[in-house]
């Protein structure tokens, strides 16, 4: 019987093992990993190392046949075992850090967010000899504006943001290199927009001229009315909806991140992407260590790891953004090469990341952000009248009962005498 | 109430202070203070000052900058108004989501009556059957329920595909006020069905029967029996129903397109948007609590009352 057994799993182990050897030979490379570290240097004593970073934003095991599985692999490499969860916003992220109680080594945040984190003290300065990998890192993403003396962030991705449209639905005549288009009366009803403050105010910026992050409050405010008057050709203000949306033809245009508008025209041929000659954002995601991360030198580990060439290669081509890796992105297809995920120098010229902006800024920016998103024209009158009519009635509705009461009790007693 | 069943309210009791009172508690007081910065002597310092002693720092000290820092530079917790006054400018959006919590309720009472009523004079194996079906949606996630309406009233959704069919259209469904609070009713319906249930099946058939014996009316016997006796189940529908609705900001967020942003957003913004502001958040959550209590204590003191005049 044992025998029968170890029969049929010997040949469940073959069957399941061909086809993967088989895709294994087609995806091609094979990158020894590098010994620029001591991986073995934690083996056996029970490390963590805790990660935070965005959803989908790492290569995982999707079911495919060729996976590769990053936390994995670095488990099986070092020993150390990876606590992996996951952030939709960087707000969130940043919230859940400032509020404190939280004990995570690495974190992956987008490059505004971890100038404010520098400014405000909340990164550890990350130890360059425990990172060796960090010399292929390409060379304009070394000392960025984010992060000028380059002591707190090893860049992970990056990409532009530019415009998706549909080709279907849009007039070949029009020129979707502009971000005017937005702005196009023909297409009303037919767009969407971020349901950010940042991106949207930024591009509202961008197309009247002004840098992403002036802090002068009358371009912002002329944003504002810009945005104001687009408002009525918006079909929605989205985030991850977009994919679906976009996707299922629901609109002609929208704003969004490169990485993932090759993800959505692979969903629908029809669409395609183009890049405004106003300029536009150029956006980095970096590994940091938040102050105070228990596990310091295995974070220092993950993130030379996630430099390791076949790392880099694996996570960029899984995730669709665009690399920093100089080693892996020879490893690309040429045709990924030229794609929109790293546009020409002439676009890169005018790209503008963004820095954090003072604290005064980005409460102006919100509550015109609000004023925007908030439909109704009401009179302010409206309120204290409506809590005057709220707080009357509950008083008058208590002293009516209580007279009641009264009254009964007054009956019952005089019933009894 | 005896010395057992005090012992016995205890785990609820410190449930209670531990995860509802110490929040409210620390509600108010985010509400009422804000964090500033201050130097050694007390004194408060603008942003700029910092950014100033910071760069004075890392010349001064270099690698030690940080540590010295700590000592210069203080975070103090202050008391203010500020934040509490500052809801103000979010009224509108207040009284947005108040307008459209209200219109959801009323179609959730008008609906979810007369299907409470149904219910509960049907037979007792069918009524179980029924109560079962009104909670069937709710064995699925919210959300995905939410979004499922996103992919029905989309402009090349499925309601708008049938309209094509027979040549009609398309029309806007999505992104509007109408969607948020259609996406109100459906989540919030069995809410209302529940507790007016709940009071119905108590109403004894035989004092309907009564009623009709003496010669009231269809008409009569609703007004003078049914609805009466069925108030209190009325009041906490509506509190069910109203309170989560006003509060609610997935619903506008999926079904409204972002541009009907209701008090729910505002506080999810506060805390998880750009300008990270907890103390604001707090205040207007804050005001939206005062308000619902307000709210509570209406349809309470209405309910007491019909109860009285039914018991007298």
């Amino acid at each position: 019987m044992r025998k029968i057994l170890s029969l049929l799993m010997t040949a469940l182990v073959v069957f399941l093992v061909i086809p993967q050897s088989a895709a294994a030979v087609d995806s091609a490379v094979e990158i020894p990993y590098s010994d620029s570290v001591d991986w073995d240097k934690f083996k056996g004593q029970g490390m963590e190392v805790n990660v935070y970073n965005w959803g989908e934003y790492i290569s995982i095991d999707d079911g495919e046949e060729s996976f590769f599985d990053t936390n994995r692999e670095f488990e099986e490499l070092t020993g150390i075992k990876v606590l992996y969860t996951n952030f939709a916003t960087n707000e969130e992220m940043y919230a859940k850090i400032k509020s404190g109680g939280t004990s995570y080594d690495v974190i992956i945040p987008s490059e505004y967010m971890i100038s404010r984190m520098i400014n405000e003290g909340m990164l550890e300065k990350i130890n360059f000899s425990n990172v060796p990998n960090f010399s292929y890192i390409r060379d304009d993403f070394v000392n960025p504006d984010y992060d000028p003396t380059g002591e707190y962030s090893v860049p992970y991705m990056w990409g532009v943001v530019g415009i998706v449209y549909n080709t279907t639905m849009v007039d070949p005549e029009d020129n979707v290199n502009s971000w005017d288009i937005l702005w196009d009366v023909n297409y009303a009803g037919n767009l969407f927009m971020f349901s950010n403050s940042r991106d949207t105010f930024g591009i509202a910026l961008k197309r009247l001229g002004y840098s992403y992050n002036t802090t002068n409050e009358d371009e912002i405010k002329a944003a504002a009315e810009s945005l104001a008057e687009q408002k009525n050709l918006v079909q929605a203000y989205v985030m991850d909806e977009i994919f679906d949306k976009m996707g299922g033809g629901e609109a002609a245009l929208a704003p969004y991140y490169a990485g993932d508008a090759l993800t959505m025209m692979e969903d629908n041929p029809d669409l395609a992407f183009a890049v405004p000659e106003e300029g536009t954002n150029f956006y980095v995601d970096a590994m940091c260590i938040p102050k105070g991360a228990p596990h310091k030198e295995a974070a220092e580990m993950y993130i030379n790891f996630m430099c390791e060439t076949l790392v880099a290669l694996k996570n960029c081509e899984y995730v669709m953004y665009s690399t920093p890796h100089t080693e892996a992105f020879k490893y690309l297809d040429e045709e990924v090469q030229n794609s929109i995920s790293y546009p020409s120098d002439e676009i890169m010229e005018k790209a503008e990341a963004y820095t954090a902006l003072p604290v005064e800024t980005t409460k102006l920016v919100d509550s015109l952000w609000t004023d925007l998103m908030s439909s109704a024209n009401t009179n302010p009158y409206t309120v204290p009248l409506f809590l005057g009519v709220c707080i009357t009635l509950a008083v008058a509705i208590n002293v009516y009962k209580r007279r009641k009461k009264k009254r009964i009790l007054l009956e019952e007693t005089s019933v009894k005498k | 109430m005896n010395k057992k069943s005090r012992i016995l309210a205890f785990p609820y009791l410190l449930w209670m202070a531990v995860f509802i009172i110490i929040p409210l508690i620390l509600i108010a007081v985010f509400a009422c203070t804000t964090t500033i910065t201050v130097d050694a002597d007390g004194n408060r310092l603008s942003e700029e000052d910092v950014l100033s002693i910071k760069e004075e720092y890392a010349e001064v000290y270099g690698e030690e900058a940080d540590a010295e820092l700590e000592n210069a530079i203080f975070e103090k917790k202050v008391f203010t108004w500020d934040n509490l006054l500052g809801v103000s400018a979010y009224m509108p959006t207040l009284i947005n989501s108040i307008w459209l919590a209200l219109i959801a309720t009323v179609i959730c009472l008008l609906l979810g009556y007369p299907v409470a009523y149904i219910i509960s004079r049907m037979h007792y194996s069918k009524q179980k059957m029924m109560v079962m079906l009104t909670m069937l949606p709710m064995w699925m996630n919210f959300l995905l329920r939410t979004y499922a309406w996103m992919t029905i009233l989309e402009n090349n959704g499925l309601l708008n595909k049938l309209f094509g069919l027979v040549g009609l259209g398309p029309f806007q469904f999505i992104n509007t006020q109408g969607a948020v609070v259609l996406g109100m009713v459906y989540n919030y319906l069995p809410f209302m069905i529940l507790p007016l249930y709940s009071i119905m099946t108590k109403i004894d058939d035989r004092t309907i029967e009564a009623a009709r014996d003496l010669g009231a009316g269809s008409a009569n016997v609703f007004l003078r029996i049914v609805l009466p006796l069925s108030t209190p189940g009325i009041a906490s529908g509506i509190s069910m129903v109203f309170v989560p609705a006003v509060s609610t900001f997935i619903i506008s967020k999926m079904l409204g397109g972002g541009t009907n942003m209701l008090i729910g957003d505002l506080i999810d913004l506060q805390f998880l948007g750009n300008a990270y502001n907890p103390n604001l958040g707090a205040a207007i959550s804050l005001v939206l609590m005062v308000f619902i209590l307000l709210c509570m204590s209406i349809t309470n003191s209405i309910d007491d009352e019909e109860m009285e005049a039914v018991i007298v």
